[in-house]
């Protein structure tokens, strides 16, 4: 059992070193909206997605379509992990505010 | 009025259908009531506390405390369901025919009740939590309806939730706790998937494929029935390939615990014979 639990903290050791050298893309919350609006990154990529919440209410950033969800505390920043996801176009949205946060990620 | 109501609904109808499976699960247990009365307390409590703590658990573990806390709380629920369903599976023909002869009214020990409590919570304290940090944001940007949307939401939640109960316990004496057993596997299975989506969000685990497959035309994420099946089955339109892991894992793990644990007592006694076949 031990040697699992240090197999297994030594594999995620590992992929939190990888964290480092991710590209990093940013999304601003403000007025319930997202900017930008629409997101370019790369195809196959795992990536760092910054969300700053700009607002003075909480936010939950959402996507049911590259399955991410995580709040997003007002005036405040939060990172997500994403990808590597296929070419295409993949939505997200507030879900605290869905009449007007809504955005998407255009992988290319 | 209507968007609070409906994102309350879907956060409630998550809970609820979680709380309806274990409240089916443990049918006939008494004081069950005051156990599922207990475990909503505390998870409105814990929701409170969580929202009121929301900014310094986003903070915690580098910035990824949301997603290991979200991991631990599903996990955990993991773990309670898994104990009470191999539990079940050495005492679950007992409990029927015990049913049976004492028209429903059956003692099980305290496993029943502690998973009843513990999972009433831990469901109640995960999506409350956003309930409240939603209609905070709601009240702080000054939206109407606020009361009347959260009413309207829990009602809608609950009712789903009631209307399943009502449809469980439809199902035969003879198969009940065997059907309430595969569903408890099912919806542990889902949580362990979605612990797992929450560790890959965190890169706290390898995703293995971010995208094993994708049948969202046929059933997505977002749409009602898709959440519902997230919920008491697992559905997800595209998983990882680590969510599959977990999935697997739970499923097997359970089944095969549940063939060790449940084999029948060989010299099988009569009175059991006689009390089985009066099913």
């Amino acid at each position: 059992m031990r040697r699992i639990l240090i197999s297994a903290s030594l594999l995620l050791a590992g992929f939190a070193a990888q964290a480092g050298a991710m590209p990093e893309y940013k999304l601003v919350i403000s007025n319930h909206t997202y900017q930008p609006a629409e997101l370019k990154v790369p195809a196959g990529v795992k990536f760092k997605l910054l969300v700053e919440n700009r607002d003075a209410t909480p936010e939950e950033f959402e996507s049911t379509e590259f399955n991410r969800e995580k709040i997003v505390m007002p005036h405040s920043s939060v990172h997500i992990y994403v990808g590597p996801l296929s070419a295409g176009r993949y939505k997200f949205f507030g879900d605290f505010h869905q009449d007007t946060a809504q955005g998407a990620l255009v992988v290319e | 009025m209507l968007a609070i109501a409906l994102l309350v609904f879907r956060e409630v109808l998550e809970a609820a259908l979680i709380v309806t499976i274990v409240c089916a699960a443990t049918r006939g247990v008494p004081r069950r009531g005051l156990y599922v009365t207990g475990g909503l307390a505390l998870g409105v409590t814990g929701a409170l506390l969580v929202a009121l703590f929301a900014g310094a658990l986003a903070d915690a573990f580098s910035g990824v405390g949301q997603e290991v806390f979200n991991a631990a709380v599903l996990l955990a629920a993991v773990l309670m369901i898994g104990w009470h369903v191999l539990w079940m599976s050495s005492h679950g023909r007992q409990l029927a025919s015990e049913m049976k002869a004492l028209g429903g009214a059956v003692q099980t020990g305290s496993s029943s009740l502690t998973m009843l409590l513990l999972v009433v919570a831990l469901a109640v304290l995960r999506e409350g939590s956003e309930v409240v940090l939603f209609l905070y944001g709601m009240v702080a940007g000054g939206a109407g309806g606020v009361v009347g949307g959260l009413a309207l939401g829990i009602v809608g939640g609950v009712a789903v939730g009631f209307a399943l109960y009502f449809g469980l316990l439809r199902i035969p004496l003879r198969h009940f706790f065997a059907a309430t057993n595969a569903l408890l596997v099912l919806l542990a299975a889902g949580l362990a998937s979605s612990a797992a989506r929450y560790l890959v969000q965190a890169n706290l685990l390898p995703a293995l494929n971010d995208q094993l497959w994708d049948s969202s035309w046929l059933l997505s994420n977002g749409s009602l029935p898709g959440q519902t099946l997230h919920i008491l089955i697992g559905y997800d339109a595209h998983p990882s390939g680590i969510m599959l892991v977990f999935y697997l894992s739970v499923v097997l793990l359970l089944v095969a615990g549940m063939r060790v644990i449940g084999k029948p007592p060989k010299p099988r006694t009569a009175v059991l014979n006689v009390a089985e076949s009066g099913l």
